[in-house]
């Protein structure tokens, strides 16, 4: 046990090596200096105080969104839909914030009330995909994918429609909300503590909740066997259900921390791939909840890094992209190559 | 297993797809770093002429630094300021929701500042509200937001910001330039206008371009009817999933018998298109916009180019931050009717193209001479696109009239704002 994960861990240190490598080839291709490149992510990502918290900012999304893929992971189910999902989330809220827009409330009141809607807003998306998995026997990736498109073309209607500036039809959004509207930031950065917070407890819930709960044990067993689960008295097609519906809250919680604490409007691209990039986590940590911490941050601070490239060094910034997808290739490579090793270990 | 890696298969498809469809015509700009030298000699000449620290500014590029337009026509003026001054540029072009997701141009500024830059030039309407976000919040650092109105102390949307500046040109005569190229060179009356979002700026550019055409399809006295359309495609340039694409617009107004394209977009992707279907047998012209050179991809189809020349206004502007005699104005520079492409006088400038006949370039002289004789096409009567009158007859339009254009004018087609 200690030996297969000892190896695990030098796998997956193979497999980084690897892909640092060959970032640095393609660098050394366009004569660019790899040492160079990645002490400039580097110290754009944690070289000072303002640029973590813009670590931090982007880190928030992404570890809620990765909290909830790694729920819909664990029953078996891959949740590409949770790009959409996030948006949905900015919509509600966005949606929560108009609506009291004149109101008397206290702020904080609205703030709550509209983050809350931006879970319902995720999670009622996420059932559409569950359904039509479920009771429609499509499949949730292209269900997901398709109501992602769907999710998209909502959020450009309600800008250039509806919600749109007026006199203006431009992808530059609604018109911004009243200050009292955003979570509190910290002083002169931009990170909102509340959200960090939010996020971080996010995480732990699900760990527990996988860890150390009948439900995330029989999710689990539902992810590993669907008919074993079944035949042993699961409600299999529930527990679908209630891991979409977990994981559209979460994303959608997402959603609304970029507009309650980012970006204070509806923007076109308010989820910021993050979806997307939380799958990559989500793969790349290997479904386990106690990783994601670390791997969220590291994505994170690659994406906020790489603004240095250009500026520095006239680079294109889309390299963190390419080093955040050739690791995912290579951990599921590696991982492939050791469950083979391993096996050819127990055959001899 | 087998269902797996279907699963994985599939998921690294919808990675692909998802991957393009993140990928914007931003990314296939050439590889930057053999750009590089071109920008950092300036620099360095200037470093060994001016023994003290060179003045650092920073600009903020909605597309590509070489996009052929718009974002292009910035960045050459912020290298003819650096040939100017000694001062240095340092830039960070694609500055867009869509090609750095997770920012906010406020934030990128800081990015900017905190390589040295002591002013920041955000360069589109895009990022209005976050010019005046950093501005307020970095009141050390000087900010020039060009194309916005927040320091216009005549304009709806004044504020007092010490440290901010705007800065456009009088592009209304280039447009006017534009349409009068455009009426005199269709054969069949019927002018399409690619526009990009609607707002206040695209209204007014729009507008003069249909004045311009209508003035001189009247002066040209053309036998057919003028027909002048527009069709918006969502944002400055083409964001695939986003906007609808400019090439597809182009096309169907050339398939449809609109024979001239005029570009009001931040690239002139109309150009290419001409050609491909003038090649084809159709027979199409285009006016470019924004950069001097934006005819030069598809030199015989093109009749001109209406143009910015940003440089002259952002060498006052930095000067005057680097001398101390900085002060928060809005600035709305016309042409040098003198010279009107002087590249060191005039703000807004007319390249003619290859395709423009010799006798319709004779005409156009005349127009643009008439125009720096004082003929204001924004003289009444004229009403707006739904009727309501807006100048009465003889009355001529003011600053704001002209810039806060609320509709489109009587006999143009298409939306006047979103629907």
């Amino acid at each position: 046990m200690l030996k297969s994960r000892f190896s695990g861990l030098l796998f997956q240190i193979i497999a980084l090596a690897l892909s640092f490598g060959v970032v640095s080839l393609i660098l050394i291709s366009i004569d660019a200096s790899p040492t160079e490149a990645f002490r400039n992510m580097f110290k754009g990502s944690f070289g000072e105080m303002r640029k973590f918290a813009e670590v931090l900012v982007a880190f928030v999304p992404l570890l809620l969104v990765t909290a909830g893929l790694l729920v819909t992971f664990s029953a078996g189910l891959w949740n590409i839909g949770v790009e959409g999902q996030v948006v949905l989330g900015a919509i509600a809220t966005t949606w929560v914030y108009r609506y009291f827009l004149e109101s008397d409330l206290p702020p904080a009141l609205i703030i709550t009330l509209a983050i809350f809607g931006g879970m319902i807003g995720g999670a009622i998306w996420a059932a559409f995909t569950g359904i039509l998995k479920v009771f429609g026997g499509v499949n949730e990736i292209f269900g997901g994918l398709g109501l992602n498109f769907v999710a998209t073309a909502l959020t450009i209607y309600l800008i250039f429609g509806p919600w749109k500036r007026p006199g203006v039809a431009s992808m530059s959004g609604t018109v911004p909300f009243p200050d009292e509207f955003s979570l509190p930031l910290l002083a002169n950065l931009r990170i909102s503590p509340w959200a960090l917070g939010i996020a971080l407890i996010a995480i732990i819930i699900v760990f527990f909740l996988l860890q150390g709960t009948y439900f995330g044990l029989k999710l689990k067993a539902v992810g590993k066997n669907f008919r074993a689960a079944y035949l042993l008295g699961i409600p299999t097609w529930q527990y679908a259900m209630y891991s979409f519906l977990i994981c559209g809250a979460l994303a959608g919680l997402a959603g609304a921390m970029q507009v309650a604490a980012v970006y204070h409007r509806l923007i076109p691209s308010i989820s910021s791939g993050y979806g997307y990039l939380g799958l990559m986590v989500a793969m790349l940590i290997n479904y386990q909840a106690i990783w994601a911490i670390p791997v969220a941050l590291f994505f994170a601070a690659l994406n906020i890094g790489s603004i240095q490239l250009p500026i520095v060094m006239k680079l294109d910034s889309s390299l963190s992209g390419v080093l955040q997808g050739v690791l995912v290739l290579f951990a599921l490579l590696v991982e492939g190559a050791r469950q083979k090793f391993i096996k050819k270990g127990q055959n001899t | 297993m087998r269902k797996n890696f279907a699963r994985l298969v599939s998921l690294l498809f919808v990675f692909v797809l998802a991957l393009s469809a993140c990928g914007t015509p931003a990314t296939e700009a050439p590889p930057a770093e053999t750009e590089a030298p071109a920008t950092d000699a300036p620099a360095t000449e200037a470093a060994t002429e001016a023994p003290a620290e060179p003045f650092v500014f920073g600009m903020l590029l909605v597309g590509p630094y070489n996009d052929g337009g718009w974002s292009q026509a910035h960045y050459e003026a912020g290298q003819y300021v650096e040939e100017k001054t000694g001062a240095k540029m340092i830039y960070l072009d694609k500055v867009n929701p869509a090609d750095r997701p997770g920012t906010t141009p406020d934030q990128l500024a800081e990015e900017l500042v905190a390589q040295g830059a002591k002013l920041v030039i955000f360069n589109s309407d895009d990022m209005k509200d976050a010019s005046t976000t950093f501005a307020k919040a970095n009141p050390d650092v000087f900010v020039i937001m060009a194309s916005g109105d927040q320091v216009w102390p005549d304009g709806k949307a004044y504020e007092e910001i010490p440290n901010l500046m705007n800065i456009m040109g009088r592009m209304e005569y280039g447009k006017m330039i534009a349409g009068c190229a455009a009426a005199l060179s269709s054969t069949t009356g019927k002018i399409g206008y690619l526009g990009p979002l609607i707002n206040d700026e695209t209204r007014r550019l729009t507008a003069s371009a249909y004045l311009g055409a209508k003035y001189c399809h009247e002066k040209a006295a053309k036998t057919t009817d003028l027909e002048f359309k527009v069709t918006w495609i969502g944002f400055w340039f083409h964001i695939p999933g986003f906007t609808t694409d400019p090439v597809d617009v182009s096309k169907d107004f050339y398939t449809t018998g609109f024979d001239v394209v005029i570009s009001g977009i931040d690239n002139s992707v109309n150009l290419p298109e001409a050609q491909k279907l003038t090649a084809e047998g159709t027979p199409s012209l285009a006016v470019a916009y924004d950069y001097i050179n934006a005819c030069d991809v598809a030199p015989e189809v093109c009749l001109g180019v209406p143009f910015f020349n940003w440089g002259p206004d952002y060498l006052a502007a930095i000067q005057s931050a680097a001398d101390g005699s900085w002060e928060s104005q809005f600035i709305w520079s016309g042409p040098d009717w003198t010279d009107l492409n002087n590249h060191d006088t005039s703000a807004i400038g007319f390249v003619k193209g290859d395709a423009l006949s010799a006798e319709n370039a004779a005409i156009l002289d005349e127009f643009i001479a008439e125009l720096a004789g004082g003929l204001d096409l924004w003289t009444g009567p004229i009403n707006l696109q739904d009727g309501t009158p807006y100048l009465a007859d003889g009355e001529v339009a003011s600053d704001q009239q002209v810039w806060y254009l609320p509709q489109l004018l009587e006999g143009m087609q298409g939306l006047s704002a979103s629907e």
